[in-house]
């Protein structure tokens, strides 16, 4: 059954009266030709429509408050509701964000001590919390290294080495910020492949961005010789702190020799995903790139603490970080965001972030045992896992003709969210697991019953999974369709789908 | 222990399935001199009811205040449904909608969102949203430069009317990209475009043009005459709006003074006005509209209606040959975020006000802003700097300090606006000033009286001020 659109819910001339202002005041100072000369197209829908429309759109989601949604790489753990509720106070929600500091200091008092624990939790010299997802910590991260080697005259360096079982963004990064991407290999462990690494670097190397533990769901091994070699090269290091969940608390970045990293608030952090966002890529930068991070940035003045009175808290700019790559966002990234990443590290405290990696680590490696006691194929066997590993499906899909996406649909009728598929590129019809430390024993072993179950049904009938999802709103959507006659935007008077291009 | 669900005897039997003898070991395969770490600056864990305390103190710290400040961030009524809803968890935990069959709310709730920036803008297509206003211009500059193939210079004209913020993003953004911009001064008197000033770039090769509707002085743009401009300079017109101003003013997809004129080419914009708090600055989204021509240039995520198995309707993200995860290196940007849960508000905020309440909204600002205005401007030295019809916000001159003035106001709980001399030193001591439909007459008749107060009272410090020089030189 399909929830029809708001718009078809439009009656005109119906209206839920009580949220605006009851009439629109004349204005006559503004030109006829600029005016606008039909009202925009909007629903015309009671309250009760709009509540009733989006409460059943709600229930058409999975989602973690609903489901087991161990998606590899994204960190789907619990959102502790304390976070919203109280970063959701009046007062923060009606500062403007130029009020004067004079009348922010609790928030910038927040914004500050979150900068600290970040940095003290990574290893890193400072922080700069303004980066609006992770994606653009990374665009920040890639340019300070630009702005560095460049500050210093040594402008041939224009190449980033990115191995290959990277994210997307990576080397889409390096490109936006004007470098060379130069691709390296992983080798039979699943770590970066030294040889090649040698050979790769030179006078051209800007850096190097990595993922540690790596997208294969191991921590790379030789990690301190990688950073022995790139910063004899003349290259800085960049950490992806996409999997920072797996060694938050137990193992710094800063230590292991990184200039600069992004963290996923959203991710370790626990801020919500909010079906695609908001994110947070708060930055954290070694000592020789402290003055080139984005601003704002928040300083203190004074000793003590916030609640002593002694202490005040005010925005640094470019003034104090003189070869800051500036500003990113209009005012301060995804300020509410922080707020919710500051609650949640004040309630975890020293231990609790400790506990985040070793959780994390416990879940995966149990379910990766109890999925190879399955009998399911893991890739890099022999290795730790970290907070997530891979399961390959290549034997199912040779002997059943059933692949990744095949028992990924079916896992939703069986009430689970399918863990990432397709990624990383390396390992075919795999699957990439991160059950996060959220998650109960109970619930990793429900998941394996039910592997084991559809594996199970692949054997005596592979239209099963072929023909999943049955228990779900909609069956399987044709995305080739959606791609080839594209509707992007509905037409009450053309009902069928419309060609935007 | 907080948001771990393990009691010792889950410990014991998840480590025998292991095979390790402590947790501690599934990390042996890292450095030993790497487990080492000193976090003993981070504090001890705190209770739900302490942190609670402790957030109440701190937001009671930033409460109060009459805010008359506007440039790029509106205080608007939000009904109380739009977050109530927002918040359920099951749009608030959820994550992108990579499987589309469970994910079917998040995704029409975007494939609404999308229809409605087409109605306010009147543009063809709509993304699913950037970061934020200033980050989607960048995207729209780098848009643009993809998609002008008759241009080589990428040479894109900004206009100093846009909001300085938004230039420093967008320059930084694109500080690697070759992109040349060359800046639009404004014209003393209307606080527009400077027609002599674009004038001179005529038959060069343009890019794109900047035209920010209404712009960061509140003054509305004759948006008309600069896409015909940009158009018949073989440029594209990059809109920058605020999509609360479309309610009153004709949408991007409409201008150009000729019928047959096909309208801005892109369209960016804050979507903040549209149901998110100001909250300290974020988070907001951006808008990024667009001609269909120009669709497979657009940045970041987009839903398409499709049809499952049984021939239902559904919606899965598409075109997504653009994006990092499949193009990599090559991809349109890099960006892989859409501010999911500002969108789902947005679109829960624009149905319950609909067509007329949201054109209520917007007259009602500019009516109360008219107000404000007038009462204002009756004091001695107050002055309006720009003729000219604007929106929400006009530019005010002060007869004294406006750093000094905007400081004063604010410890007597007024926020009258932000200084504009360290953006536009030309101007001088001016303030630009927002009032919206959240303010009643007695917060404005408070602003004038209190404007009146510390004016005359810095006037009376400058008269003994001098007084007391005179005095000294007469010694």
């Amino acid at each position: 059954m399909s929830e029809p659109l708001i718009f078809e819910h439009s009656r005109a001339g119906r209206r839920a009266v009580a949220q605006a202002p009851s009439a629109a005041p004349t204005i006559d100072d503004i030109p006829a030709k600029l005016r606008r000369k039909t009202l925009p197209g909007l629903p015309e829908v009671s309250e009760l429509d709009v509540v009733r429309h989006y409460t059943r759109l709600s229930q058409r989601n999975f989602s973690i408050d609903t489901h087991f949604y161990p998606l590899g790489s994204c960190t789907m753990k619990h959102n502790p509701r304390a976070c919203n509720t109280l970063a959701s106070l009046p007062g923060f929600l009606n500062r403007h964000p130029l009020a004067p500091a004079s009348h922010g200091q609790g928030f910038l008092a927040c914004l500050f001590e979150l900068q600290e624990m970040l940095r003290t939790v990574t290893g890193m010299a400072a922080v700069s919390l303004t980066p609006m997802a992770g994606a653009q910590g990374e665009f920040t991260g890639v340019a300070m290294i630009k702005a560095y080697h460049e500050s210093r005259g040594d402008t041939e360096r224009n190449e980033i080495l990115v191995p290959d079982a990277a994210h997307g963004t990576n080397p889409a990064t390096a490109v936006m910020c004007g470098c060379k991407v130069v691709e390296i290999p992983t080798d039979k462990d699943g770590d970066v492949d030294i040889a090649v690494l040698r050979e790769k670097l030179g006078p051209k190397t800007a850096g190097i961005m990595l993922t540690n533990p790596s997208t294969l769901g191991v921590f790379e091994q030789d990690i301190l010789e990688i950073a022995q070699l790139v910063h004899e090269a003349g290259g800085l290091l960049y950490y992806d702190g996409a999997n920072l969940n797996a060694i938050l608390g137990k193992v710094r970045p800063g230590d292991m020799g990184f200039d600069v990293i992004h963290m996923n608030l959203h991710k370790t952090f626990s801020t919500p995903h909010g079906g695609g966002g908001p994110g947070s890529g708060a930055v954290g930068v070694s000592k020789r790139l402290r003055d080139f991070m984005p601003i704002p940035v928040v300083g203190r003045e004074g000793q003590g603490d916030a609640e002593s009175g002694a202490v005040t808290y005010r925005w640094l700019t470019e003034a104090d970080v003189p070869h800051t790559i500036g500003r990113l966002s209009a005012f301060m990234g995804n300020a509410g965001v922080l707020l919710r990443a500051y609650i949640y590290a004040r309630l975890l405290g020293r231990d609790g972030m400790t506990r985040v990696a070793e959780f994390a680590t416990l879940n995966s490696n149990y379910l990766m045992a109890r999925l190879k006691g399955a009998g399911f194929d893991v890739a890099f066997a022999d290795r730790r896992a970290s907070h997530e590993f891979i399961v390959t499906l290549k034997r199912q899909k040779q002997e059943l003709d059933v692949s990744a996406t095949d028992f990924a649909k079916r896992l939703l009728d069986y009430g689970y969210h399918a863990p990432t598929i397709y990624f990383p590129l390396l390992v075919p019809e795999c699957f990439l697991i991160e059950p996060t430390e959220s998650e109960s024993r109970e619930t990793l072993d429900g998941f394996v019953e039910a592997m084991i179950a559809i594996w199970n049904e692949a054997k005596q009938d592979p239209a099963i999974l072929k023909q999943a999802p049955v228990n779900l709103p909609v069956r399987r959507l044709d995305e080739v369709a959606a791609a080839k006659s594209l509707d992007l935007c509905y037409r009450p008077d053309d009902q069928s789908s419309r060609s935007a291009a | 222990m907080p948001f771990i669900p393990h009691t010792q005897t889950d410990i014991e039997a998840m480590l025998a399935a292991i095979g390790a003898d402590s947790i501690d070991s599934l990390f042996d395969e890292i450095d030993p001199s790497l487990r080492d770490v000193d976090i003993s600056a981070l504090p001890d864990r705190t209770s739900e009811q302490a942190v609670t305390r402790l957030m109440h103190e701190r937001a009671a710290q930033d409460s109060g205040g009459l805010c008359f400040i506007g440039a790029g961030a509106y205080e608007h009524h939000i009904p109380a449904a739009v977050w109530e809803i927002t918040t359920r968890g099951e749009f608030y935990s959820a994550y992108t909608p990579y499987q589309p069959e469970a994910s079917q709310g998040t995704l029409q709730v975007v494939y609404e969102y999308q229809t409605m920036m087409c109605g306010l803008t009147g543009m063809d297509v709509s993304n699913a949203s950037l970061y934020d206003g200033a980050s989607a211009l960048a995207e729209g500059v780098l848009m643009a430069v993809r998609a002008n193939r008759q241009s080589k210079a990428a040479r894109i004209l900004m206009p100093t009317s846009v909001h300085p913020y938004y230039r420093q993003v967008a320059r930084n953004i694109c500080a690697n990209q070759k992109i040349v911009f060359e800046t639009i001064d404004f014209d003393r008197s209307t606080g527009t475009v400077d027609r002599d000033a674009l004038a001179r770039w005529a038959g060069e090769d343009v890019t794109a043009l900047v035209i920010p509707q209404p712009n960061f002085f509140g003054q509305i743009e004759d948006v008309d005459r600069l896409t015909d401009w940009a158009h018949d300079n073989g440029a594209l017109a990059i809109g920058v709006v605020n999509p609360l101003a479309l309610a009153l003013l004709s949408p991007p997809g409409e201008w150009g003074s000729d019928e047959s004129s096909e309208g801005a080419d892109i369209v960016v914009g804050e979507g903040q006005p549209l149901g998110a708090p100001m909250a300290g600055g974020g988070p907001y989204f951006g808008i990024l509209c667009c001609r269909k021509k120009h669709v497979r240039q657009m940045p970041g995520r987009v839903v398409g209606r499709t049809h499952d198995l049984d021939g239902e309707t559904g919606y899965v993200l598409t075109l997504q040959p653009r994006e990092q995860h499949i193009r990599r290196s090559k991809a349109t940007s890099n960006i892989c975020t859409n501010q999911g849960l500002l969108v789902t508000a947005a679109t829960i905020h624009m149905s319950l006000l609909g067509p007329q309440g949201l054109e209520n909204v917007a007259a009602t600002c500019a009516a109360t802003t008219r107000d404000l205005v007038a009462r204002l401007t009756d004091i001695d030295g107050v002055e309006a700097v720009f003729s000219g019809a604007c929106f929400h916000e006009c530019v005010l001159r002060l007869p004294a300090d406006a750093k000094t003035v905007l400081a004063a106001l604010a410890e007597r709980g007024i926020f009258g606006g932000l200084a504009l001399a360290e953006f536009y030193p030309e101007i001088g001591n001016a303030i630009v000033v927002c009032a919206t439909e959240t303010k009643t007459d007695a917060d404005l008749a408070a602003y004038a009286q209190t404007l009146a107060d510390v004016l005359s009272g810095l006037a009376q410090d400058d008269s003994m001020t001098l007084t007391s020089a005179k005095a000294k030189e007469t010694a």
